[in-house]
Parts: C-alpha cells; structure tokens; sequence
C-alpha cells in the first residue's frame, strides 16, 4: 500500500488520510517559523542587544572558555558518576526496607523512613555545607578532609533519599497477586522480593531514574559551594577573569552536551513503556 | 490416610465474616470440589489453606501436621501445596521455563540443570515444550493456565489447590486446561477445586461441598449433591447455573 505500489492504488481513505498528514506539516512549519521570527526580531531589535551579544556570545572568549571548563566539567562527570552508582545501590536497599513487611524488621523500616523523611526534607545546599565543612571541622583521625569526597558524600545522602521513593513507587506498582503466586511456590518474603517483585519493579522505574540522574548531574555544580572547581564555578573565573559572560554560556552548552542525550533517551523508553502498557498480548 | 483436614476454620475481612466455621476432610487421592455462588467463601478457604491469608479461628492440618500453629514454618507447608488461580498468574517477566523453575530452584534448592530437565519433561506432557522460551504475554490463556498447573506441580505438592481455573478462559480455551486435570486426577493427585463447572465437577470429583455465606451446607458424592439436593439453598443454587428447574 505504499506510493511505489502506484497512486491509483490508493482508497479515498488514505488519499485523505495523506492529506491531512501533509496540511498539519504544513502548518506546524509556518508556526515555527512565524514564531521564531517573532522572537528574533523582538531580541534584536531590543536597545541592550549589542551589548548583550558581546557579552554573552563572545567568538574567541567562547572558545577559550571552553579549553578551560571543560577539564574542570571532567570533575563533573566523576562526581556524577560516583555519586550515581552508590545512590542506585542504597536507594534500592532503602526501598527494600520500606516495603519490608516482617514485624522484627520494624526498625529497618523506622530507620529507613525517618532517613527518607529527613533527606528529602533538606536542600542539598544545606547538606553539602553540613558535610563539607562540618566533617572536615571534626578533624577525625584517618578521614579525608577533601571537600570533593564530602561533596560527593552529601549528594549521595540527598538523592537516595529522593530516588528510593522512586523505587517503592515501582515496588508497589507490582500486584500482590505477584507476591502471593511467588509464595505459593514456596518463595520466602526475601526471595519473592527479590526475584519476582524487584525485577518487575525495577523495569518499570528505569525512565523515572533516569530523570532523577539528569537532575543529578546539573547539581554536580553545587560542589562548588564548599571549595572545589567544576565547570560552572570555572566559568566563574574565567568571567571573572575577562569581564565577559560568555564563558557561562559554554558551560551551559557542555552541561546540555551530556543531559539533552539522556533526555532524548528517557523520552524514547517512555514512549516505549507506554506503548508495551497500551499493546495488549499477542493473541 | 487423611492429606488434609479443616477444622472450624472462621476468617473475616473486616466486619465482613467470610469463612463461618469450615469442617472438611480430604483423603489421599482424592479430588474434593467446592462449589457456590461468587463471594460464598471457596476462594478465601483455598487461600488459607494455602496460608496465603491467616485464619482467625481453627486448625488446618496438612498430613496430620497442624499448619495453622503460629510456630509451623509456613514457607515449608506451602512447598507442600500447589495453588492454582483464577488469573493464571505467571511472573510476566521470566519465560515459561524459568516460571516453571523458580520455586524448584529457590525454595526447593534443586540445581538448575535438574530442575530445567524436570521442568522441560513437564511442559512436554502438557504440550507446551515448544513454550518454554517464551514470555507468558505471547501465551493463550488457556496455556498460561496450562503453564500456571505445571508451576504448581513442579513443586511435587502433596495436595493441589485448584481455584476457579476456567473462570477467566475463554469458553473454548476451557477445555484443553480441563484435559489437564483429568489427566492429574487420574494419576491419583490430591485436589481441592473451586468450580463453577458443573458437569466438570459431577465428572471429577469424589465429593462435593456446596457453600453458602461462609459455611458447607451439603456435601456428598456428586451424584447425590448435584443431583437430588437435599437443601432448598443448593436446589436453588443448582438451578440457576445449570438453567434447569
């Protein structure tokens, strides 16, 4: 039924059909246009627009900028990536506790609420001063004092907090017809769990997680608060340094270089996800 | 020799009394089917039998055992007992073999090889070793019930917990998960079923119980429940899903 068939071929149906395809291309390509136009002018007609231009969008201060950012972002990234391993794993283990059902694990449980309560309840701001500057303070025998580890720390701290609500979404998402199948075949509350609620569970909250992840890697730059260099506070510097602003711009574009990706990439599982909920079983 | 023996067994939901005092007995071999309207209390009975919901009043004993003392290892009883339900069921995210597998290998320690090969030989007899890749999403119904029966017999249960297992095929998928049974019932397998298929039960089973608000208020051979009821509730009952007076 395609147009290599031949174009006599077709219904009046899908004649129609294509039609409507074609006039709401149309349209929504005069409405970017006539948009886009419309803020353009605005913005360049504005009486500060040179000065903004220059300011911001500076060719060589840009790309010396970005020769020093960017190493600085590489801490970004190591932050990041740390942080995330170590907040997937506790997180699970907090939601596992929450949803633990065994009366002797009622302190498990008290424990890990009261955590979730407090964690999520604090800016990270507030966290990362506390740790980076309070643990250091302490001057404990054989603890690191590098901010970047105590940073590392506090982000850690807060996100699992917010990611294992994520998780015990998913955890409950999963039916009790699940558990009691998975006791019926003689599975303990711990293996029922683990092999058949966590699995499902899990799947079903990877587009959520990946959000939480997009969010922590546009927080790495609260690191700068207590004294290490990553790339926002580098461009700082380097504005700092020349009196022009287009070295936030830079580090504005690296940071999108890495989180537009994973966006574009939770879009797409959600669009998956959505449509396995909606296609029913093959026949 | 007995497999299994309820005594006074009670249990609300609530205020709602749902179970009112059950006696009942099931010998070795036997194929017991309880029969009633939705909402007389079989599902909720099955589901404690199987310790699946604590009952609130009663005993159950398992092989002379009471499995019902809050001290009784209820992971241990259930690997005893298979269950069977309405919605099949299945762990939409294992194949049908590792379905079959997971309580063998998990609660039962059974190797993997071993228990894949049993599993394997299972499927088979049931016509469904072509399945056993496959996701449960990819199956009929009535082979998701099918796979669901070879789950629970997997586990060599002492007694099988059948509740209403047609109830949710559709009405020409009812028959090949039927033929299973027959086929266990005639290897000698212990079972309890809740029904709503009459001619199915009159072929079946050696005793039926017929329940009403939480109690058994006839029992007897098929031939004498089913057909001279003696209570007016069971006539009743009878007329209305045979559509005969």
């Amino acid at each position: 039924m395609t147009d290599a068939v031949g174009r006599p071929g077709l219904t009046p149906r899908q004649l129609r059909e294509r039609r409507d395809r074609r006039r709401s291309t149309a349209v929504a390509a005069v409405s970017t246009v006539v948009v886009f136009g419309a803020v353009a002018l605005v913005v360049s007609r504005a009486s500060g627009f040179d000065e903004v231009r220059s300011s911001f969008f500076d060719g060589p201060e840009f790309t010396e900028s970005l020769r020093e950012i960017v190493p600085a972002f590489w801490l970004n990234v190591r932050v990041f990536l740390v942080a995330e391993v170590f907040i997937l794993v506790c997180a699970l283990l907090l939601a596992v506790a929450r949803s633990s059902r065994a009366p002797a694990l009622f302190p498990v449980r008290l424990f890990a609420t009261v955590y979730v309560d407090v964690f999520r309840g604090i800016p990270v701001l507030l966290v990362l001063f506390l740790l980076g500057f309070g643990v250091p303070a302490l001057r404990l025998e054989g603890v690191p004092n590098d901010p970047v580890i105590w940073g590392t720390v506090a982000l850690i701290l807060s996100y699992s907090a917010y990611v294992s609500e994520v998780y015990r979404a998913g955890i409950d998402s999963v039916h009790e017809t699940q558990r009691a199948a998975a006791r019926a075949v003689g599975l303990t509350g711990g293996q029922s769990m683990r092999f058949v609620v966590l699995p499902q569970a899990v799947r079903r909250v990877v587009p959520a997680l990946l959000n939480d992840f997009i969010a922590l890697q546009k927080e790495t730059s609260l690191l700068s608060v207590i004294g290490p260099i990553e790339a926002a506070r580098q461009a700082q510097i380097e504005s700092a340094r020349s009196f022009n602003f287009t070295s936030y711009t830079a580090a504005a574009l690296i940071f999108l270089a890495i989180t537009i990706p994973l966006t574009r990439l939770t879009d797409h599982l959600l669009g998956r996800q959505r449509r396995r909920m909606t296609v029913g079983p093959a026949g | 020799m007995t497999a299994l023996v309820v005594e006074g067994v009670r249990k609300s939901f609530g205020d709602r009394l749902v179970l009112a005092g059950i006696d009942l007995e099931v010998r070795d071999h036997e194929a017991v089917c309880l029969i009633g309207t939705s909402g007389s209390g079989k599902s909720t009975l099955l589901r404690c039998i199987d310790l699946l919901e604590p009952v609130d009043e009663g005993r159950i004993l398992l092989g002379g055992e009471d499995i019902t003392d809050p001290d009784a290892d209820e992971d241990a009883v259930r690997r005893r007992m298979g269950i069977v339900f309405q919605a099949y069921n299945l762990f939409p995210h294992l194949t049908v073999l590792d379905n079959v597998t997971l309580g063998p290998r998990r609660a039962l320690r059974v190797p993997k090889a071993e228990a894949q090969g049993r599993a394997t030989e299972l499927l088979a007899r049931f016509g469904l070793a072509d399945k056993a890749g496959d996701h449960p999403d990819r199956l009929s119904g009535g082979q998701q019930q099918r796979v669901a029966i070879v789950r629970a017999l997997a586990m060599e249960p002492e007694v099988l917990l059948l509740d209403e297992i047609t109830s949710a095929l559709d009405p020409e998928l009812v028959g090949e998960v039927l033929d299973v049974i027959r086929g266990l019932r005639s290897g000698g397998m212990t079972m309890v079923l809740a029904t709503h298929e009459m001619a199915f039960a009159r072929e079946i089973a050696d005793r039926v119980h017929f329940l009403d608000g939480g109690r058994i208020i006839e029992s007897g051979p098929p031939g004498a429940v089913l057909d001279e009821p003696r209570e007016p509730r069971t006539r009743q009952f009878l007329q209305r899903v045979t559509g005969r007076r």
